[in-house]
């Protein structure tokens, strides 16, 4: 990581979550590392059925018990989530860890107020008075730019516009002042503009505050909006990582050039047809041999011997930065420039 | 532009829903102004693309060009006959010419039918027999849309996603039509799906000359795909333009936000304008007086509450540029940097 | 709030005059004379034109109608009676007593069973799916489902007729269905209206256990729920405070239907375990073509209905705050 002198706050290792379903092994997330500094902002980016979201539920320990298998380590500020009791979980969750989710609608419960449900947190944590937490919660709401906080405080959800809504949660997540912040898809059911808005009070507020964010979105431009590292995860593994302008200017693997030339841009090229991945996501019940992305590939042919149908390429990491790929890393570019180039021509 | 390739021309499209209420005996107390005088044209073969945030009525006027719905004021007229309001029988002929296409292909499509039989649908309904007959003509198009001619048996649950919305596509196609209104086609899908989809829309529209209302929220596919570009806000045109003029010369001030508030997958060095609007669209059940902008507007003065701009070709803009705004955006006067900590409008 | 009681009361009261006015109308499509019937055998035309006229059955259905409607509000004359105050339902054709007084002294009996099944059921029902969900998939959860199922499909007068042959008559543990006022004697009461009781919660206490479980599960699949847990509340403490309120309106709604039902269809239940109640009283008065009672005893059960229905409006809004009343 580029915040290597510092302990890492969180660290994933190896992480496995494999659910159990009447259709066989789901294996949601395979083999999953990285590491993530105080007051930093690790972006992961995936399509449906990345692994993404279920890898965050896991560090909270909100997976469904029964059925999920677990293996590897989550550490949070030297406590192993994964060992953690109940009990304990509980008090780091809304407390030192927090998460925000994509719906805030349907994520509040429509039966309280949101002064209650900010302040419940509040209380729980820290045994303040009902005065004390309401009072606590109105200053939240003053905080995430909800006017009139000391009115809007006594109303529910449904009374808030869709913006406010997320507004409203994030107050709730940082009642406590976590010190981290798992943000999954905040913004993707919001208009550009309020995105826009959320996006600069997560960054405001992290400032002030110093909090650890790991945001999850399909949106490479929010990532290159708000973070600092980014974790491309495909299948369930992490196929790149790296910081972000290392990802973005160079990226190293075939599915993150392949994700950036899906995305239409505002000032590239119009008259020339986008360059889709194609098929489809793989199948975490029987995801494909050797390298997950390999029937997906347009680099397959390169690597000499089968190989990405064979054999799993390993994520080598050297300074935070690496990509799990058989194509030779000096062929990369020039490769993959050539591939950039055959679309403008 | 002449009159001879104009498809379909909308003049001071209305739709209000009325909100029922009252008390004892319940009558309508109030209207959802969902779209507030459209005026805009589709020429024979061209893709225009209508833009806007949640509730800007963009959907609602793709319900009202296709006549799902029923304009409370205004004109479509599609190739010279007026059809707002004409019954089942006179809509019969226009109805294969244009198509629709949704937004959710899992909810667009009947579970219980195979894929042949969702596309032959539309050919049934209108009892067209194409030379060859249906089931051809059905195999025919799913090569069109990229899928296998061996499909035909097969239900929609089987199916991705993307290969859903291509079934939809040919669905839309089966007519043969000549105007194909696709809201949100794409917005369900993954990105990289989504490029796939958009590749096979541009194939269509360019190969088969099929004229387009794409119907987008995002800034970025609406570029890609379409000659020509709306901008609503509020149930009214902002902005209208040629592609390039719009997004290279944006004019009115909720264009230049929408645009710079867009998050792009780059990282410069030199960080791009960033234009930050406060608070929250109104309600369209009683929006903003004058130009309904004006309460995020940075520029908005009394004019602007008192007197609604009308949508005119202004000083500057190229021909069929046409903007709703009594103080246009130059190019040499910068956009003020609003403040950075969020306050959202009461 | 006020708008919406105004509203629906307005609209129980025009439901309730086109019940009325239908079994007026029903009863008179039955080719058979009241007055025939009180006249006994030494009946003379005079006598039969006097009993008419007693009875108030001499005019045109319509004037009769009209008549009853007025007493019901603004009270009413009766020829062979004297003087009726509102709410009048007239007299019974059988045996004179004054409508209302009869329905109201049977009434306690029906409200009683009713109310004390319904508690019961509504214990055990709501307790059983809740702890059901607690326990998905576990063995308690799969009993509750079995146990539940068997119960709907059961019947009152077959569980009825079972219940007292073993109970009360072989195993003596219950004392045979009987009525006593609550005011009167509340151990009694208890004690004899224990066993219609257990049998009626047999039968309904099933469906508040599965519509308990698969409501709570539901419930506990939302997001809200997720977001509870992400902020640290326990499981159970997210159990009993969040899910259980997005539960309870399918459950309140189905429980006022069954009140309704308990009412309405107080027939079975007070035939099966011979008591005196409105259900009775309503099969008698169909077989005695007495008029004023079936009108009284079928208005009083439409008017039970529409009550509830009322209520139960009401209610989940008061559970629901995106609800609103109008």
């Amino acid at each position: 990581m580029t915040s290597t002198e510092q302990q890492p706050f969180l660290s994933v290792r190896d992480l496995k979550v494999h659910f159990s379903t009447e259709d066989g092994i789901v294996k949601a997330v395979d083999g999953l590392s990285f590491d993530l500094a105080k007051g930093k902002t690790l972006g992961i980016v995936g399509e449906s059925g990345s692994g993404k979201s279920v890898t965050n539920l896991t560090i909270l320990g909100l997976h469904d018990r029964d059925r999920t298998a677990i293996d590897g380590e989550i550490v949070l500020d030297d406590k192993d989530l994964l060992t953690a009791t109940e009990r304990e979980l509980e008090r780091l969750r809304g407390n030192k860890m927090a998460m925000i989710f994509q719906d805030a609608l349907a994520s509040l419960s429509p039966y309280h107020t949101v002064g209650k449900q900010i302040s419940e947190t509040y209380r729980k944590h820290t045994g303040a008075s009902k005065k004390e937490a309401r009072d606590r919660a109105i200053e939240m709401l003053r905080r995430v730019g909800i006017p009139q906080p000391d009115v809007r405080v006594d109303d529910y959800p449904h009374q808030f516009s869709g913006g406010m809504r997320q507004r409203a949660m994030i107050a709730m997540a940082l009642v406590c002042d976590p010190e981290l912040l798992i943000a999954d898809e905040p913004t993707t059911a919001l208009d550009v503009t309020v995105q826009a808005q959320i996006m600069d009070l997560l960054k405001d507020l992290q400032q002030e505050f110093g909090t650890a964010i790991v945001f999850i979105t399909h949106d490479l431009g929010v990532i290159a909006d708000i973070a600092d590292d980014v974790l491309v995860m495909y299948g369930g593994r992490c196929v790149e990582r790296g910081t972000k302008e290392e990802v973005l200017r160079d990226p190293q693997h075939p599915y993150t050039l392949g994700l950036m030339s899906s995305m239409p841009s505002l000032d590239g090229p119009v008259d020339v047809p986008l360059a889709p991945i194609p098929g489809s996501p793989p199948s975490l019940l029987n995801p494909p041999t050797g390298c997950r992305f390999h029937p997906r590939c347009a680099f397959v042919e390169k690597v000499e011997g089968g190989l990405c149908s064979s054999e799993q390429p390993a994520l080598e990491v050297v300074k935070g930065r690496g990509s799990a790929c058989h194509l030779p890393p000096a062929q990369r570019s020039e490769l993959f420039a050539d591939f950039a180039g055959s679309r403008l021509n | 532009m002449s009159n001879a390739e104009t498809l379909l021309d909308v003049s001071g499209l209305t739709k209000h829903f009325p909100i029922k209420g009252g008390f004892p005996i319940s009558r309508t107390v109030g209207a959802v102004r969902a779209v507030d005088g459209l005026d805009f044209q589709v020429r024979e073969g061209e893709s225009l693309g209508l833009v806007g945030e949640s509730g800007c009525g963009k959907s609602t006027t793709g319900r009202l060009i296709t006549r799902l719905l029923e304009p409370t004021g205004g004109k479509v007229v599609y190739r010279g006959q007026d059809i707002t309001h004409a019954g089942r029988k006179a809509l019969a002929p226009i109805r294969s010419e244009i198509q629709m296409i949704f937004q959710d292909p899992y909810a667009s499509l009947n579970p219980r039918q195979t894929v042949g039989k969702i596309i032959a649908g539309p050919m049934e309904i209108n009892d067209i027999n194409p030379a060859g007959g249906r089931e051809n003509r059905v195999r025919e198009l799913l090569e069109i849309v990229g899928l296998s001619p061996e499909h035909f048996n097969r239900f929609p649950h089987e199916f991705s996603g993307g290969q859903r919305q291509r079934i939809g596509v040919a669905r839309a196609l089966a007519l043969e039509p000549k105007l194909i209104v696709a809201d949100e086609p794409v917005s369900a899908l993954d990105v990289s799906i989504q490029a796939q989809v958009v590749n096979l829309l541009q194939k269509v529209q360019q190969e088969l000359g099929i004229a387009f209302v794409f119907i987008a929220h995002d800034l970025a596919v609406v570029r890609h795909f379409s000659q020509r570009v709306a901008v609503m806000y509020l149930g009214k045109i902002m902005e209208i333009a040629d592609r390039d003029d719009l997004y290279d010369n944006p004019r009115h001030p909720y264009t230049r936000a929408l645009l710079s508030a867009v998050p792009e997958a780059t990282v410069e060095d030199t960080p791009r304008e960033r234009i930050r609007l406060v608070g929250d669209v109104p309600s369209p059940i009683n929006p903003p007086s004058g130009c309904r902008f004006r309460t995020r507007c940075w520029k908005a003065t009394e004019k602007c509450a008192s007197e609604a701009p009308p949508l005119v070709q202004v000083e500057g803009n190229k021909a069929g540029h046409l903007t709703a705004c009594h103080y246009p955006e130059t190019d040499d006067v910068p956009s003020p940097r609003l403040t950075k900590s969020p306050r959202a409008a009461a | 709030m006020l708008r919406f009681l105004v509203r629906r009361v307005s609209g129980a009261m025009v439901i309730l005059l086109i019940i009325s006015a239908v079994t007026f109308w029903l009863f008179y499509a039955i080719p058979r004379d009241p007055a025939m019937m009180s006249c006994g055998k030494n009946c003379t035309p005079e006598n039969l034109e006097q009993i008419r006229k007693n009875l108030g059955i001499d005019e045109s259905i319509l004037m009769q109608y009209w008549h009853w409607l007025v007493g019901v509000f603004a009270g009413r004359d009766y020829a062979g009676y004297g003087y009726c105050d509102a709410p009048c339902l007239g007299y019974s054709f059988a045996n004179r007593e004054p409508v209302f007084g009869t329905i109201m002294d049977r009434l306690p009996l029906t409200l009683s069973l009713a109310f004390g099944a319904a508690v019961v059921f509504l214990i055990i029902g709501v307790g059983a799916g809740m702890l059901a969900a607690l326990k998905q998939g576990k063995f308690l959860d799969k009993f509750a489902s079995s146990v539940s199922l068997l119960g709907s499909s059961l019947q009152i007068y077959f569980v009825g007729y079972i219940a007292m042959f073993f109970l009360v008559s072989e195993l003596g543990v219950l004392s045979q269905p009987s009525y006593t006022p609550l005011t009167e004697n509340p151990a009694a009461w208890m004690s004899g209206l224990l066993l219609p009781w257990l049998v009626l919660a047999i039968i309904f206490t099933a469906n508040y256990t599965r519509m308990t479980r698969s409501q709570m599960v539901e419930q506990l699949s939302e997001d809200y729920v997720r977001t509870a847990r992400a902020k640290g509340l326990s499981k159970r403490n997210v159990f009993f405070r969040f899910a259980w309120r997005g539960a309870m309106g399918p459950i309140v709604t189905l429980f006022g239907i069954d009140l309704g039902v308990l009412i309405g269809g107080a027939i079975i239940t007070e035939t099966t375990f011979s008591l005196q109640g409105i259900g009775r009283l309503a099969i008698q008065s169909v077989n005695q073509s007495d008029l004023p009672m079936l009108l009284g005893v079928t208005v009083l059960a439409a008017g039970a209905i529409v009550l509830f229905n009322i209520v139960v409006d009401a209610v989940y809004a008061l559970i629901d705050p995106r609800i609103r009343l109008a």
